[in-house]
């Protein structure tokens, strides 16, 4: 597998755990970076604040997006990165327990590539990581590639 | 499985063939519309012309999209797609043998949710639309048809 980067958005430490263990248990060997809201995550998108370091021009190959976030909710952060001209072709998706067709809704009209429930066992969780993975960093072709 | 149309705008017949026996052999057993150039699949996307007795509002829960296409190509089906409230916000893979960075750049700037590369060989074919099928059926989360 590539060293396309996973951007994961997660505030809640134990989501976060499960997902990594997910990615892990899938071999998907790709770095994934972790913020933790969404403050965070624009920092790391736009490379300012603690992500002022990084070269703005490596993309990661998708977002896994949680909606709720302290400071700056999912769906704003969704907002402002498709908003940016460097930001707004990445791929997206939302990864969440929300299944309120509100959020939904929104989320599309918003640009998100994909909606994901989470599933609430770890069985499936898992699977539906190992799914989004092989999706998003193999099948899928990334606009953000050199 | 849910009874979520796949709508299939494809105008090679081996490939629309292809498709559809990566699907069965897949178990997709969903219902596949297939539309074989741009104006008919826009007639069906807005309810028109043969299609005309749609209800608009039932969205198909993921349109696969080649982009070469005769009388309208992919990327102008894709993009009127996107311009109509009605069907905005539906899922549109694009589907394609085309590896151009021009047109995945263009298919994104559109709006699409993913591009993907038709493989060659069948047996790859079949995986990508077996992926492709549970990915876009089963984990995603469409848009609430009539929302």
């Amino acid at each position: 597998m590539n060293k396309d980067i996973i951007l994961l958005v997660e505030d809640n430490p134990d989501d976060e755990a499960l997902t990594l263990r997910a990615i892990r248990r899938n071999r998907i060997a790709n770095p994934v970076i972790v913020v933790h809201d969404g403050a965070e995550a624009l920092d790391y998108m736009f490379a300012t604040g603690a992500h002022a370091d990084r070269d703005v021009h490596e993309l990661p190959a998708v977002i896994l997006l949680d909606l709720k976030l302290p400071k700056i909710d999912g769906l704003e952060v969704l907002k402002r990165v498709r908003e940016n001209e460097k930001t707004s072709l990445t791929p997206i998706v939302i990864l969440t327990t929300s299944n309120e067709e509100r959020d939904i809704i929104q989320g599309y009209r918003l640009g998100a590539n994909s909606y994901v429930r989470k599933p609430v066992d770890f069985e499936h969780f898992a699977e539906a990581v190992g799914k989004l993975g092989m999706y998003w960093l193999l099948l899928n072709q990334n606009p953000n590639r050199d | 499985m849910k009874e979520n149309i796949i709508l299939l705008v494809e105008d090679n017949p081996d490939d629309e063939a292809f498709t559809l026996r990566a699907m069965h052999r897949n178990h997709i057993a969903n219902p596949v519309v297939v539309v074989r150039d741009g104006v008919e699949a826009l007639d069906y996307m807005f309810a028109a012309g043969k299609y005309a007795d749609r209800d608009v509002k039932e969205l198909p829960a993921v349109i696969l999209l080649d982009l070469k296409l005769p009388k309208i190509d992919g990327l102008e089906v894709l993009k009127r797609v996107r311009e109509d409230a009605r069907t905005r916000i539906v899922p549109i893979v694009i589907l394609t043998t085309s590896n151009e960075d021009n047109d995945i750049i263009k298919g994104y700037q559109l709006g699409a949710n993913s591009y993907v590369r038709k493989p060659v060989d069948f047996e790859q074919f079949t995986s990508a639309v077996g992926q492709l099928g549970m990915y876009w059926l089963l984990l995603n989360e469409p848009p609430p048809s009539k929302y």
